[in-house]
């Protein structure tokens, strides 16, 4: 049966743990979470705890039992329902979270059924009449503690998905109506018991029992619970000073090590404080998220402008300083523009870097985009160059005309070279 | 900005062309800035009066203090950090505003940061700031920047001028009044050689005008950019995200 079968599955296969499903879930999501691991269909395992219910209400204890010793979590029968309606991703701690939930529209169902099977039970089992006059209390009793726990599922889930807030009242109501009914049940079985006229007396002995336990444990409690939110900040304070440590560490420490090594070669000295500027910059300022997948291919002219020049720097150790206006997704002419803009940067920064600082300025205009590369270096003449050098002819001017664009190469007034590369969009945009 | 022009720079008379210093103009000068380190860092760059006529006059660490010394020595510019405890740079702009517009004897702001992200440098020019350079500036370039915003001019950096054309990028919606938010053909055109990496004087000769001329573009820009409506930098601001 189920309960004796979980265990030795757990132990065998220590990754696959038993959760009970969060989503989709009837009643305490014991079935989803049970078929989801053991890879049978949902209906057939509720079956069998209807089925194990009518034997003496077996199938509800062990239901209970399920609940109760079972942590909530993403059952496995993802796989089974459609992935639009429920996304559940995988935390970097390895705890599964879940990202969406459906609307939990089985819940009434499930809930009149079990009020029917209730039923059908109590109206089955013979019992004679002084017990059985217990059995609506017992079910009161039931029927709150199965809301107040699944408050607190949803407490817990809610605080996975930090949509807590606004469901506040909800929760409040639904904690408030679990402990009127486990308090009108457990009062039902009291009258049973003894006698109405004492109930009075022992409503208000239990009350003064209530509010003294309150006065003495009320304030220890809430210490307590600010001492635990503190201690939770302060932890968060600990791991991301701990991950800016980590990330310093890696960067910082590593660079500067290199720098003292490398500190009569004052261009490589250079380079690399350079690097770890544009790395730390980029750590520092930018929003999450972005900059992270260092490796992935740019697929918009601004990055690959960028990115470009960042590699130039590394490699040549000349300082590039990029300005871009606007910005475009990457086509095919637009990619060839960047190669030659990338060939140009190369060459400012072999020939015309002692002048300083080599510039890139790269502009959308409507469906032109233009890219000036500037160096101050000595300039040069495009005339007095070889016919067997290839770099500039072939792998500037030439791409660009092959692309349909055109290259213009220029002295600048102030001394240095510039190239200025044009290209129109492909008109598919 | 770059360190190779740094390294020569001393060779170099300081304060060239626009620069000033040597032929004996003076201008007083408040660093505003968190680090000391770095605060004596400018001040052994640019604080020798004698070569590069700047006098420093005072120092701050933070918004009060920079409030309280700016109004006590009235500096003729003020070199503003961006980041500051207790508000930020501009905080200092804004409780600084009836200095700015003092008729006889304006305090100027400029704005040095080590962050070129786009809301730091739109920020404290909406401020008021007259220019923004970032930390990288080598001292002559520093000390020359500080002159120009003495004489009231702008000091953009190609990186700010990017940010500027991009900010009145989009033409083709009319705005409300054209004539205050709209950059003129010229303006557009100085903006970009800025951008380019092309110095005052170099924009001069490539569009034929003075460098005067230039000069009061840059500055026109500069006005725009403080007034422009909330149309056109609202939908700047949404479209990256700032606001």
């Amino acid at each position: 049966m189920p309960e004796a079968a979980a265990p030795p599955i757990d132990d065998v296969r220590p990754l696959r743990k038993l959760y009970r499903s969060g989503d989709g879930r009837w009643l305490g999501g014991v079935a989803r979470g049970l078929a989801g691991h053991l890879g049978l269909p949902v209906i057939w395992v509720r079956l069998i705890f209807v089925g194990l219910f009518t034997a003496d209400g077996l199938g509800g204890l062990l239901y209970a039992a399920f609940w109760f010793f079972v942590p909530l979590g993403v059952g496995g029968v993802d796989a089974q329902r459609p992935p639009a309606a429920v996304t559940a991703e995988t935390a970097p701690d390895g705890r599964r979270r879940l990202v969406a939930r459906k609307p939990d529209k089985g819940q009434l169902v499930a809930l009149l059924a079990m009020v029917v099977v209730a039923m059908v039970f109590v109206g089955n089992v013979d019992l004679d009449g002084s017990t059985k006059a217990y059995v609506v209390p017992t079910l009161l009793v039931a029927a709150g503690v199965a809301l107040v726990w699944r408050q607190a599922d949803n407490a817990r889930r809610a605080r996975w998905m930090a949509v807590g807030r606004r469901r506040r009242t909800l929760t409040i109501a639904r904690s408030a109506a679990g402990v009127l009914l486990v308090g009108a049940g457990v009062s039902g079985i009291f009258v049973l018991q003894g006698s109405a006229a004492h109930l009075g007396a022992v409503l208000q002995a239990s009350l003064a029992v209530l509010v003294g336990v309150a006065l003495l444990a009320g304030p220890y409690l809430v210490r307590m619970m600010q001492d635990l939110s503190e201690e939770r900040l302060m932890r968060i304070r600990a791991q991301e000073r701990a991950e800016v440590a980590a990330h310093v560490h890696d960067s910082v420490l590593h660079t500067l090590t290199l720098i003292q090594r490398n500190a009569e070669s004052a261009s490589e000295v250079r380079r690399l404080a350079r690097a770890q500027e544009r790395d730390l910059r980029a750590w520092l300022y930018k929003p999450e998220g972005t900059g992270k997948d260092e490796d992935e291919e740019p697929d918009t002219l601004a990055e690959a402008v960028r990115r470009s020049a960042a590699e130039v720097e590394d490699k040549h150790g000349v300082p590039i300083e990029v300005v871009v206006v606007g910005d475009c997704p990457l086509d095919e002419r637009l990619t060839a523009q960047m190669q030659a803009a990338r060939e140009a940067m190369v060459n400012a920064a072999k020939y015309g870097g002692e002048g300083g600082a080599v510039q890139v300025f790269a502009e959308v205009e409507g469906e032109t985009v233009f890219v000036s590369v500037r160096d101050r270096g000595p300039g040069f003449d495009l005339d007095s160059v070889p016919d067997d050098r290839m770099g500039v002819r072939e792998s500037i001017i030439g791409r660009m005309q092959r692309n349909g664009g055109t290259a213009r190469l220029r002295a600048v007034p102030g001394g240095g070279t510039e190239v200025e590369l044009e290209m129109e969009r492909t008109a598919t945009t | 900005m770059s360190d190779a022009t740094g390294a020569s720079g001393p060779t170099e008379p300081t304060g060239t062309d626009e620069g000033g210093g040597a032929d004996g103009r003076r201008v007083r000068v408040v660093l505003v800035d968190d680090h000391r380190m770095f605060r004596t860092g400018v001040q052994a760059e640019i604080g020798r009066t004698d070569v590069t006529g700047v006098e420093v006059v005072g120092e701050a660490a933070d918004v009060d203090q920079a409030v309280t010394v700016i109004t006590t020595t009235r500096p003729e510019v003020v070199l503003l950090d961006v980041h500051l405890p207790g508000g930020g740079g501009v905080e200092v702009l804004r409780r600084c505003a009836p200095l700015m517009s003092d008729a006889e004897n304006p305090v100027r702001f400029l704005a040095l940061s080590v962050s070129d992200a786009a809301e730091d440098v739109i920020g404290v020019i909406r401020g008021g700031a007259r220019g923004y350079v970032t930390k990288t500036i080598t001292g002559t370039d520093l000390v020359d920047s500080i002159f120009r915003v003495q004489e009231g001019d702008a000091v953009f950096s190609p990186r700010l001028a990017g940010f500027v054309l991009d900010a009145f990028a989009s033409t083709d919606a009319p705005p409300v009044d054209e004539d205050l938010d709209r950059l003129t053909q010229r303006e557009r055109e100085v903006l970009r050689l800025i951008a380019r990496g092309y110095a005052y004087k170099e924009i001069a000769k490539q569009l034929f005008i003075s460098v005067k001329t230039v000069e009061s573009h840059v500055s026109a820009v500069l006005r725009k950019l403080q007034l422009s409506n909330r149309h056109e930098l609202t939908r700047w601001a949404t479209a990256r995200r700032l606001v």
